[in-house]
């Protein structure tokens, strides 16, 4: 592909903003912030990419989307490269990402909560103390109960709301 | 290849790389077999989650140790064609299931050794190690966070639950003098600014598994034998319990029949 014909950066994220989380596919891959660079080297386009966590099932398949997403588009000469430091955070999710995990039921997360094993904090949770209130996707109610520290998703966790009784995702803070 | 690897002996450098994959690796695979048993379905999901963030981590590791040893092994070569004297995961990771008490306390004595060592790799001299010690800090903050809950929720439970707790306690606690021992190899990479000595490390894993004992109010067994760090015996060095051979021949299996296969 020459430098002539090569589509323009911004016109390829926009179309990696199309491509959906495999796991969640309500939010895009751009959504979820795990795109970090896209540039052209020569005549390769070069997608770095940032995994959610270290295990995660559906990296490959991630990867696996972002090509064929850009190989449809006409794009033959892609390279991915994972890129793990700085690491991924759940605060890197959009706004827009948000209110689209609201909409489906997942509870969206609320930055600056992840887990830093401090056990200060951690007793002061136990003990009732805590002022994190997670809000039910469906009613809003905030009398809500965490039921596992895991869901159905290494980034999820599973809640259920006190008031309308429906259980629900909340999305990890990592 | 980066200046730290340059300063450091590179076996050494390998050999301790393997013994933090190993224990992501043997630990992961111990939790895994819960998966389908466990006594509810949110902790079987929550004990095939962390196993999942373990073998993703030790994927890191043990791909780092193979790119640093340079002689073509991968991740998967190591996981799964070393014999178990090859593996250098600690013994308290390859302790059997037990009950769910053991399990959990297992999975607290060294998620509470796990947080420390990620924290102090973070600083390490060499980036690929405080890259993937970054990565994996948050999934190993959020396991201690689990663990330290479970085991003040049984500890402080019912009498049956607490028994198991604090027999659970008494059973491993006899293990965990092995993750602080430092040898040649942890000197080795502690002077070339790799790694910590596994040594200072020890206050503050006393202090969160003190604070947490009490809050469970489980007696701590206080000085007590420790095994793999008198003699030649120990993981570190090779010298496993004869469980490791029990899992290696599940983990093994399919790619010691099947040279090769792959999904």
């Amino acid at each position: 592909m020459s430098a002539a014909t090569r589509p323009q950066i911004d016109e390829i994220w926009r179309w990696l903003s199309q491509v959906p989380d495999p796991e969640i596919p309500v939010i895009s891959l751009t959504d979820l912030g795990i795109v970090r660079d896209v540039a052209w080297q020569d005549d390769t386009l070069v997608v770095t990419v940032t995994p959610t966590y270290s295990g995660c099932p559906a990296t490959s398949i991630i990867n696996l989307d972002i090509e064929q997403a850009l190989r449809e588009r006409g794009i033959e000469s892609i390279r991915l490269e994972r890129q793990l430091s700085p690491p991924w955070t759940s605060d890197w999710l959009t706004e827009e990402g948000r209110e689209k995990l609201r909409a489906y039921g997942i509870a969206p997360p609320i930055d600056g909560t992840a887990a830093d094993g401090r056990l200060a904090g951690r007793i002061a949770r136990l003990a009732g103390s805590s002022n994190l209130t997670i809000a039910c996707p469906r009613c809003g109610s905030t009398h809500t109960e965490k039921i596992s520290q895991f869901g159905s998703t290494p980034c999820k966790a599973s809640y259920r709301c006190k008031d309308c009784l429906e259980p629900f995702d909340y999305f990890k803070c990592i | 290849m980066g200046a730290a690897v340059a300063a450091v002996d590179r076996a050494a450098f390998v050999e301790w790389l393997e013994r933090v994959g190993d224990n992501a690796l043997v630990l992961g695979h111990r939790v895994s077999e819960w998966c389908g048993h466990s006594p509810v379905l949110e902790e079987d999901i929550a004990l095939a989650n962390q196993a999942l963030d373990l073998i993703g981590q030790c994927q890191l590791w043990l791909g780092l140790a193979g790119e640093v040893e340079g002689q073509g092994r991968s991740a998967d070569n190591l996981a799964y064609l070393r014999d178990a004297a090859a593996f250098r995961n600690v013994l308290l990771v390859e302790r059997p299931n037990g009950d769910f008490g053991q399990t959990l306390m297992r999975q607290f004595l060294f998620d509470a050794f796990h947080i420390e060592l990620m924290r102090a790799l973070k600083a390490s001299s060499d980036p690929r190690v405080a890259e993937i010690a970054a990565k994996a800090e948050k999934e190993v903050a959020y396991h201690l966070e689990r663990s330290a809950d479970l085991v003040i929720s049984l500890g402080d439970g019912t009498e049956e639950s607490r028994n198991r707790m604090q027999k659970a306690l008494n059973v491993l606690y006899p293990y965990t003098g092995e993750m602080f021992h430092d040898d040649a190899t942890d000197k080795a990479v502690a002077e070339a600014g790799i790694a910590p000595l596994p040594s200072s490390l020890r206050a503050a894993w006393d202090a969160t598994v003190r604070e947490v004992l009490e809050a469970a109010t489980l007696t701590h067994p206080g000085e007590t034998y420790q095994h793999g760090i008198n003699g030649a015996g120990g993981g570190k060095r090779g010298v496993h319990s004869e469980y490791l051979g029990y899992i290696l021949a599940e983990m093994q299996f399919l790619q010691r029949a099947y040279p090769g296969a792959v999904w």
